[in-house]
Formats: structure tokens, sequence, C-alpha cells
């Protein structure tokens, strides 16, 4: 179970083909795409609310960039909640705020006056359902951002980006022939991998992954996880997962999150490199629980 | 026998024709009481008691009684069914055939205008209608999308937004002929008593649009997954792009369907155009150049102030309600092409 994740992302890095075209793009032309190296985000004794209610406490971390960083822990602990608090996500929710520092490369997105819009461009986030939009196509769904926060674009230029996308996400072979044909006409891993597509699309300098494959099958999944383990060449990666073999296997780095009692605010219980997370935990509650003797 | 030693052979179904059989036998026995001479509803009455008589003893003798209490509640349902749409059957019957007699080309083609006794048409209101509520269509659906919006998206139970859907309330509750009571006090402090215009009756019906506009886009606007308005946000997309990109179009197919409805709902208005439009004999498509006829009005003048002879009257009043009819049909028709096209597609 604790195996060396490492391993797994050689593996996949070798049998990656598919994805050469962009490889290449990715490593060896800075000057084609926008800078490549992704951001860290350094989180400050963060408490996070709903309304009176204090969902998470005093959680420091550092997310180094373009590495895969994986949030896990029981039901309820705040592990998503925390996700969202780091492009302002999570304030979308009535009277919920929170009180502490993110900083992405230094700067404080809950500074005044910052747009919590100009955030999500630069952190961008994919959920637990597959959300393409209904009412596009496959094609509108991956230039959507592009679109929606751009007035004007070429032609050629989206049709460039759109491709590089959905190559960058494994799904242009499957999809190329029908990219005028609605999203909602594919499988549910298929959804997924468009709607990875359609978050890259913008560049962001961090993808947030909100248990991106907790409504999958294992293949699907599987597919995935290969795709998050080529896009930390590009973006910094947060995940939050259920799935400790997929944070063993997936991640560079885990956090494992922790709730006392049943209304206490979730708090941080530690953050290391996934080996050791996995092998020499410091904390024998991290320990109870990847081992399963949790409650 | 005990609980555990029952065989399906012990549970047997009555065969799959048994209620058409038992149906069969309820018409049977309400035609040959039709043809004892009893009146009509007495005959519908006789052939339903037939069916129940017919189906609920064979049931319950073959299916034992759990069986024959889903066949009774059946029965109930279909009944309360054949009961509500019998009326709109008879509606569309009474129109249709009384309204085919005048049903012809001068009917399009002619207005009222010097028209004594037999001939003429309806040229004029049905200008008049389409005018009228075109206009009130196009104030009532963005003032009602936009409240929608604000509503559901902005001012979630906000005191402003508690304040704005209680008084939408109220607005559903206007009685038709208080809204052109309404619309006539507002132009005659404006062009003084007696003035009829079109535009009045535009504003007249858009008063009883708006409440159904907003009530129903704010429905519709609830069933968009949340999931979808949060996908655009992590994009990095405004709220109020991801409004006009997003949610709108995915509610698109429905917000037309409460447009129609609220459409279908003022289309035959008669009450309050009667005190703001007016009536008059000739085409007037200027909502602002004094009197305009409608279907409605026209149809009601022709039935209840008819000349001598009476008949081309009459016959006149059952085309006028027929072309009402088929206009809101067409509508609908209309609105469902264009939801189909524009709105959520499968694959």
């Amino acid at each position: 179970m604790s195996q060396p994740s490492a391993d797994v992302r050689d593996a996949n890095a070798t049998d990656a083909p598919l994805q050469a075209p962009l490889g290449d793009a990715a490593t060896s032309a800075p000057a084609e795409a926008p800078a490549n190296v992704a951001k860290s985000i350094e989180a400050r004794d963060l408490d996070i609310y709903y309304g009176g209610f204090h969902a998470v406490a005093g959680v420091s971390m550092t997310i180094r960039p373009n590495k895969v960083t994986a949030l896990i822990g029981s039901s309820g602990c705040g592990k998503s909640t925390f996700l969202r608090s780091l492009n302002r996500m999570h304030e979308l929710v009535k009277g919920a705020y929170v009180d502490g520092k993110v900083e992405l490369d230094g700067r404080d997105i809950y500074a005044a006056g910052t747009d919590p819009v100009a955030v999500r461009r630069q952190i961008g986030m994919v959920f637990q359902q597959p959300n393409p939009f209904p009412t596009m196509s496959i094609y509108d769904n991956v230039a959507a951002g592009l679109r929606l926060n751009r007035r004007k674009i070429k032609k050629p230029e989206l049709d460039e980006v759109v491709e590089r996308a959905l190559r960058g996400a494994h799904l242009w072979t499957e999809v190329k022939d029908r990219l005028d044909k609605p999203g909602s006409g594919l499988s549910g891993g298929q959804q997924q991998r468009l709607c990875i597509a359609r978050a890259t699309a913008v560049e962001p300098d961090v993808l947030l992954m909100d248990e991106p494959c907790s409504a999958l099958d294992p293949i699907a999944t599987v597919a995935i996880e290969s795709l998050i383990a080529e896009l930390k060449e590009r973006f910094t990666i947060v995940i939050v997962t259920h799935n400790m073999q997929q944070a063993a296997r997936a991640s560079d780095y885990t956090a494992f999150f922790n709730i006392e009692r049943s209304g206490d605010p979730g708090r941080l219980v530690e953050i290391d490199e996934t080996q050791t997370i996995f092998s020499t935990p410091a904390s024998p509650a991290t320990e109870a629980y990847i081992s399963g003797r949790f409650g | 026998m005990s609980a555990s030693s029952w065989t399906w052979e012990d549970h047997r179904v009555l065969p799959t024709w048994a209620p058409w059989a038992a149906g069969g036998a309820g018409v049977a026995a309400g035609l040959l009481a039709l043809l004892a001479g009893v009146a009509l509803v007495v005959a519908v009455l006789v052939g339903a008691a037939a069916t129940v008589v017919a189906l609920i003893p064979w049931s319950l003798a073959v299916e034992g009684s759990r069986r024959a209490r889903d066949r009774m509640v059946t029965l109930t349902v279909t009944g309360a069914f054949a009961l509500a749409v019998a009326p709109l059957i008879s509606l569309l019957y009474t129109v249709v055939s009384r309204g085919i007699d005048r049903f012809d080309g001068a009917l399009f083609s002619e207005s009222m205008r010097g028209v004594v006794g037999e001939g003429g048409g309806v040229q004029h209101a049905i200008v008049g209608t389409l005018v009228i509520t075109g206009l009130a269509t196009l104030a009532s659906v963005p003032i009602g999308v936009m409240t929608a919006i604000y509503l559901h998206e902005y001012g979630r139970g906000g005191r402003l937004a508690k304040a704005i859907s209680f008084f939408v309330d109220v607005m559903t509750g206007i009685p038709s002929i208080v809204a052109g009571l309404f619309a006539y006090a507002l132009f005659a402090l404006i062009f003084g008593p007696g003035v009829r215009l079109g535009v009045m009756g535009a504003v007249a019906l858009s008063l009883l649009m708006i409440p159904i506009v907003v009530r129903s886009t704010e429905e519709m606007l609830r069933v968009v997954p949340h999931h979808l308005r949060e996908a655009a946000y992590g994009l990095g997309v405004p709220k109020w792009l991801t409004i006009v990109k997003v949610v709108l179009p995915t509610a698109f197919a429905g917000i037309v369907t409460g447009v129609m409805l609220a459409i279908a709902r003022v289309v035959g208005e008669t009450a309050p155009l009667l005190i703001t439009t007016g009536a008059v004999t000739s085409v007037n498509a200027n909502p602002f150049g004094g009197r305009m006829e409608n279907l409605a009005v026209f149809a009601y003048n022709q039935y209840s102030n008819p000349g001598v002879p009476r008949d081309p009257y009459i016959a006149r009043a059952w085309a006028a309600a027929l072309t009402l009819l088929l206009i809101v049909m067409v509508l609908n028709l209309v609105a469902r092409l264009v939801s189909a096209r524009f709105g959520v597609r499968q694959r």
C-alpha cells in the first residue's frame, strides 16, 4: 500500500507516447506557452468559518510548486473546505469567511481589494462530479474559460488551445471527430477529463481537484491519475481524496486532516512527503488512519 | 398454508387484456343505457360503474385483495384523468365545429370596416391581438426574467428579495379587470379621460404576465445545478457572465415554456382590453394610434351585441375564437421547436 509513488509515476512517464507533442511543448519550448514554472501556495494560520460554525482551525502549510499535494482525512474533517478556501470558492456559501492568510507566491489572495474572480483565474478547480456545461459542445466547453474571460480571440488560436488542452487531458483522440457534440454525451471518465481540459485551457498556475475520481470507475481513475502525474509538469496540483491508495500512488506530498470530536473544527495533523506519511508518520493519529485502524 | 410454503402458482394474475375487456364492457353498458334513452351523463356513470363491476370482483377472485385494490385505484386515477380531459375535448370540439363555418379566406383578408350583416373578417382583430400581446411580451419578459435573476441569484433571502417576492405573489392574484382599470387610470392621467390606445392594453396585459414570468423563471433557475455555476466560477468567470452564458442557456427551454404559458394566459384576456383598447372595425397596427380591436373583445362583442340577422355575427364570434385557439397552438409549437433547438441537448 505504501509503495514508493515515484516508481508509479516513472512508469507512467515512460509509456506516454500519446502525449509526446504536449510534453515537448511543456518542457522544451517555454517561449510557446506562458511560464510553466507553477506557483506555490502558502497557508498561514488559516481559520475557516461557515457563519458561526468553525470548520477548519489553524492550518499552516506550504504547497510546493510543480508537485502533487494530497489532502486526506475522514469525512467532515475540513479538507474539502480547506481546498475551496485556496481559490476563494468556499465564500460562495452565504456567511462563509476565513481568518488568516493564503499566499500565492507571496501575494495574499485574501488581501483587501483582491478580486476573487482574478484569484480563480490563476487557481483553477476540478470537481467531484464531472460538470461539463450541458448547453455547450465539447469544443465550446474547453474554450469556455477563454471565451468568457477574454472578449476577442482568433479562431485558429482558439483551435490550437482547445487541441492542446484536449491532448493534455488524453481526450483528443477520443473526441476529435465529435468536437461539436454536447459534452454530456461522453462517459463519466471522459467528462472528467473534459473538465480537466477545460480547467487547464485557461493556463492557471494551480489546479485544485476535489475528489476528482470518486464518481469514476477504476479504469477511468487510473487514466486520471496518470494524467495528474503529467499535469504537474505544468501546474501545482492539490488533490482531495478519500482513497489512500490514490494519495500514495499519485502524490508527492500528503497532508492528513483530522477532527477530534464531531462539532470541533478540523485541523491539519501533519504534512510530509507521501513516502514518509505512508511509512513513518510522525503522529499516531495519522498512522491509525492510513493503516485502517481509524474509526 | 404457512408463509414459507407458498409457490408462485398460488399468485395468479389476470391476463393483460383484462382491463381492456372490462373497459369494453363498460363502454357497451354505457351505449346500451344511451339507447335506452337516459341522459349522456347518466350513461357515462353507468359505463364507469359497469367497468368497476366487471373488473374488481374478477380480480378479487383470481388475484386477491392487494391486486384488486391496485386495480381499483388504477380505475379511479384513469377516471379522474378522463374527467379532467373531457371538458378540454368538449371545448375543442365545440369551438372547431362552430368556428369552421366562417373559417375561410375572407376571415383573414378582411376587416369589419363597413360590414353590416354577412361577410367581413377578423384581420383587424388578429393584427390587434398580435400587436398588443407582442408588446406586452416584449415588456414583461425582460422585466420578469431580470426580476427572477435578482431574486434567485443575487437577493437570496435578503429583505428586498423577500419584499419583491411577496409583491409578485400579490400581483399573481390581481383580477384582470383591475389591471385594466389601472392601465386606464394611468393613461387617463396623461391623456385625459376617455383615452383608448393599443399600448394601454399592452400595459394591462404585462401587469398580468410579469408575475407568471417571474415565478416560472425563478423555478427554472432553481433547477440549474449549482455545480455548473461553480464550474464557471472555478474558471475565473465573473458572476454576471456565469449567469448570462451558463445559467440562462441551461434554463432556456424552461424559461421559454414559462413565457409561453404567460402569453397563453393573457392572449385571451377580454375585460382589461375592453376598457383600455376599446373596439373598432378597421385595421390599426399602431399601438399609439387610437382604438385597437383584438380577437377576444371581437368575439365578445359579436356574441353579446349581434345585429339582425344574428347568425353571421355568432358565426364570426366562433371563428374568432377558433383563430385565437390556433394562435395559441402555433405559439406553443414554435416555443417547443425553439427550446428543442436551443435547450440542453443530451447527445
